[in-house]
């Protein structure tokens, strides 16, 4: 099938802004947005740039807005989108060429959130036990891939560039409730600072976005009621 | 720029961040380098498993690990190193936990294990259950959680640097020299920079996208064995590349083991499970390289699915419990690449290029060697798929990929961290960059020539078509001819993005060359090597030859020619080569 493709391009060495492109583009029903891409840069145009690694979902480098929506590229066919889809790089974070978006900010907040097992008690000879009901309460927050979707598709996060956003919540949701972990508390403190928690509106956005199927919302939710009752 | 440390490491997949945290520990002042940001490497793929000899379910002892390591090496593996991974595996998955990282549970609370192809008790006696697992996120586990230890220990890291040359001091590798640094390419902007340092570690990952059906990363170019062999350092046991059996029919995204390790089966065209003909005892977990011969025999005769190019991988008997616990990632992917439900009907299947066997010769604490004689490099390190020990010789086991990356990523650090120190810092000329510099200016700007895409998929379906699972002289004289002519003309390849900023373009084809260059290096070694042995099939020569064969290639680059070829002993402890039967 033939598909009407376009793409929000900039290059910061040529153009003063961003500006759409069409492209035709020849697909099978069951390619991915990520072939499309792929397709348009090796026949089209050899600059048209974007970051991609594993070209199955598991590695988080090629999340884009598709047809208005922050997805995988490489995880959405195109018979889902039909004839024209339309891709745009990543929202609220800075462009730094056609797809690619600065990610360093967003790192920087995953990282202020000590996303990092913490146990300073003498380690056993052999495996520290865990139940599988308690390894069971972050199972959701562990599959993270750090693709960002979640966070550029948030509301408060566009209005306020401060709040540290649902993937860093989501990070520390997984250490927090693990029942081997021993700094839930100081997780807890730096994120009931102003750009913390209380920023989420509960807009849900970022369950839509998921491409894991995280229920991110449902993280920030917990995190903050482990807030409350530690005031309460 | 021009930036000073004690160590560098090249890759940020779990043998680079086990080094870098081991280096951290020890307190060396370390650099990462690493193209892609580290949670993006390939190791976050693995799925499956991570085997060591816990004993958490049945018995089982490191000797049983290390002999079925060696068998399914068929014998090419050095034994030195196969006991050490598979004794220090234990150690390095316990470590794991301390760590954080969620293994699933027994009942008890203990690491759960599941069975995986070739893995046995009782010297191949009975499938044993010796892979502990993160559902069907091993990987993707062990790499976040090193990423995460990083972090804690202030690991310094250069997030999207490209490394484009390895730098030495008094001569290349193969001219006695040491290794001095590395030139790195910014790729947000397109700055060279240059960091030199006293040690030097090579964790890249592999080169699966030399083939066109693959299970590997847009990434995996073969970076650091290419850019290693260029600076005379040589690729041992390239001919051996394993093709896994279970990849997604069309594309070849791995459909992990662990669907047979729960009891998936293989079926062909008559619901036959046909691997009862080729493997009685083991069944489909037979090891990786027998089962994939026995697909495409079993296609080649016309018993694929529809007479087609394919067979079927069936779960639907194990249940919803098993399949959605178990298997989640499994299922995920036929549903969203095939639009099929597991549930309910089998999987189309085909063998898909998967893991290099092959790499950057090191000895047992991932120190470079220079030649077959074991001299070494001074200050080169090389560890993970990059590397070759050999502790997989001519076959790797699964989930034995994850324990060689735990257990000499962390050997490579350690002896790091004592090569640096008291040592000084090498000397390195003000313009040791000027070489690839030029290179890369010629290749940005130059005005005409060929596109790498049309070169890229030719190389990739020759090397699906003559490289694959089974093998003879004419296809592989064929595939070296051929391959010589694609690097003629890459030598006059044009890009269309002639920036700097976020210059992918430019980036891809420089991988294009390193992945011709590793293409080269398996196909010559492949025509040289006149036997059968492991993932190497050769249909004119079917049998193993140890008398002629047990032995490792050597394969050192040679500018306008093909490479020479030498070969080392392999190193044999406790046990004797025998007939591989399953
Ligand atoms: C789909 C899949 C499933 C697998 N499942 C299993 C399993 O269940 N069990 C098992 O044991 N093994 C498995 N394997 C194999 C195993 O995952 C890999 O062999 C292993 O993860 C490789 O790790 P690595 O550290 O060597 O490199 P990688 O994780 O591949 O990392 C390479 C690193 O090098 C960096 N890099 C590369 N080139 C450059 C450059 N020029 N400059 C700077 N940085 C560079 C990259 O940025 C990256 O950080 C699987 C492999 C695949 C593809
Ligand atoms: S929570 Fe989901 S959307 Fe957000 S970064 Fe993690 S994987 Fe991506
Ligand atoms: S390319 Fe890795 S998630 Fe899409």
């Amino acid at each position: 099938m033939q598909v009407d493709l376009r793409i929000l391009r900039y290059d910061p060495e040529r153009d003063a802004a961003p500006h759409w492109e069409s492209y035709s583009v020849d697909a099978a029903p069951r390619d991915r947005v990520l072939n499309l891409l792929q397709s348009v840069k090796d026949l089209q145009d050899g600059s048209l740039t974007f970051r991609r690694s594993c070209a199955h979902g598991i590695c988080g480098s090629d999340a884009m807005l598709i047809n208005g929506r922050n997805r995988l590229a490489c995880r959405i066919r195109v018979e889902q989108l039909g004839r024209k889809v339309s891709v745009a790089p990543l929202g609220g974070l800075p462009v730094v060429k056609d797809l690619v978006v600065e990610m360093e900010g967003f790192f920087e907040k995953y990282r202020s959130v000590m996303p990092f097992f913490v146990n300073d008690t003498p380690t056993p000879a052999r495996e520290r036990r865990q139940s599988a009901k308690d390894r069971e309460r972050y199972d959701d927050t562990t599959k993270c891939i750090l693709c960002a979707a979640c966070t550029t598709s948030c509301p408060s996060f566009w209005a306020q560039p401060s709040y540290v956003g649902p993937a860093a919540i989501v990070q520390a949701h997984r250490f927090i409730f693990d029942s081997r972990d021993t700094a839930a508390e100081d997780r807890l403190e730096i994120l009931a600072d102003d750009d913390g928690v209380w920023k989420c509106r509960t807009t849900f956005n970022c369950v839509t976005a998921c491409p894991r199927e995280i229920n991110v919302t449902g993280a920030i939710l917990e995190v903050t009621r482990a807030i409350v009752a530690r005031h309460g | 720029m021009r930036i000073d440390t004690d160590a560098i490491v090249v890759g940020a997949g779990g043998a680079a961040l086990w080094a870098a945290l081991e280096l951290a520990h020890e307190g060396v002042q370390t650099a990462v380098l690493t193209k892609l940001y580290p949670t993006r490497s390939h190791t976050g793929a693995a799925q499956g498993g991570v085997c060591a000899a816990l004993g958490n379910l049945e018995e089982d002892h490191w000797e049983w690990h290390m002999f079925d390591t060696v068998k399914g090496g068929d014998y090419l593996s050095d034994q030195d190193a196969a006991e050490v991974l598979a004794r220090e595996a234990i150690e390095r998955v316990i470590e794991l936990e301390h760590m954080g990282l969620p293994f699933n549970r027994t009942p008890e609370g203990k690491i759960d294990q599941r069975r995986f192809g070739g893995h046995t008790r009782d010297f191949g006696e009975a499938p044993v259950k010796r892979a502990c697992y993160a559902a069907d996120r091993t990987g993707h586990m062990i790499l976040q959680t090193l990423y995460q230890q990083c972090i804690k220990a202030g690991v310094r890291f250069y997030d999207e640097y490209h490394v484009v040359d390895l730098l030495f001091e008094g001569g290349d590798a193969n001219e006695g020299g040491r290794a001095a640094g590395v030139v790195a390419y910014r790729i947000a902007d397109g700055e060279i920079h240059t960091f030199r340092a006293k040690a030097v570690l090579l964790a890249t990952g592999g080169y699966g996208r030399a083939w066109r059906i693959t299970s590997n990363a847009y990434s995996l170019a073969g970076d650091g064995m290419a850019l290693a062999y260029r600076r005379g350092v040589p690729l041992e046991d390239m001919e051996f590349y394993q093709f896994h059996p279970t990849g997604v029919y069309g594309i070849g995204i791995l459909l992990s083991e662990a669907a047979r390790g729960e009891g998936g089966t293989l079926l062909n065209r008559d619901g036959e499970r046909f691997m009862a003909r080729y493997a009685p005892r083991l069944m489909e977990l037979a090891p990786r390289d027998m089962v994939s011969r026995a697909m495409y025999l079993e296609i080649r005769d016309g018993r694929g699915i529809d007479g087609k190019d394919y067979l079927f991988l069936d779960v639907s008997h194990l249940g919803r419990k098993v399949i959605e616990e178990k298997l989640p990632d499994i299922t995920d992917f036929a549903r969203i690449y095939l639009g099929v439900e597991p549930l309910r009907e089998p999987v189309p299947v085909q063998p898909t290029a998967h893991y290099a066997m092959g790499g950057v010769p090191t000895d047992l604490s991932a120190r470079v060697l220079r030649d077959e004689t074991g001299a070494l490099v001074p200050g080169l390190y090389a560890a993970g798929e990059a590397a070759c020990v050999s502790v997989h010789g001519a076959n790797r086991l699964g989930t034995n990929s994850l324990v060689d990356l735990l257990v000499f990523g962390r050997r490579a650090g350690k002896a790091m961290a004592e090569d640096v120190r008291g040592g000084t810092l090498p000397e390195i000329a003000a313009d040791a960059d000027e070489p690839v510099r030029a290179e890369i200016e010629a290749l940005r700007t130059r005005a005409v020539g060929e596109r790498p895409d049309t070169i890229r998929a030719e190389m990739t379906r020759l090397m699906d078509e003559k490289v694959g699972v089974f093998r003879d002289a004419t296809l592989l004289s064929t595939a070296v001819e051929r391959i010589g002519e694609l690097r003629e003309r890459y030598a006059r390849v044009v890009v269309a993005d002639r920036g700097t900023t976020f210059n992918t373009d430019l980036l891809e084809t420089r991988e294009l060359g390193y992945l011709l260059d590793c293409a080269q290096a398996t196909a010559a070694s492949a025509l040289a090597r006149k036997e059968s042995r492991g993932a190497h099939s050769r249909e004119d020569y079917p049998e193993r030859n140890d008398a002629a064969w047990l032995a490792h290639t050597f394969a050192f680059r040679r500018d306008d020619a093909q490479p020479d070829l030498r070969y080392k002993p392999v190193s044999i402890t406790r046990f004797e080569p025998k007939p591989r039967t399953y």
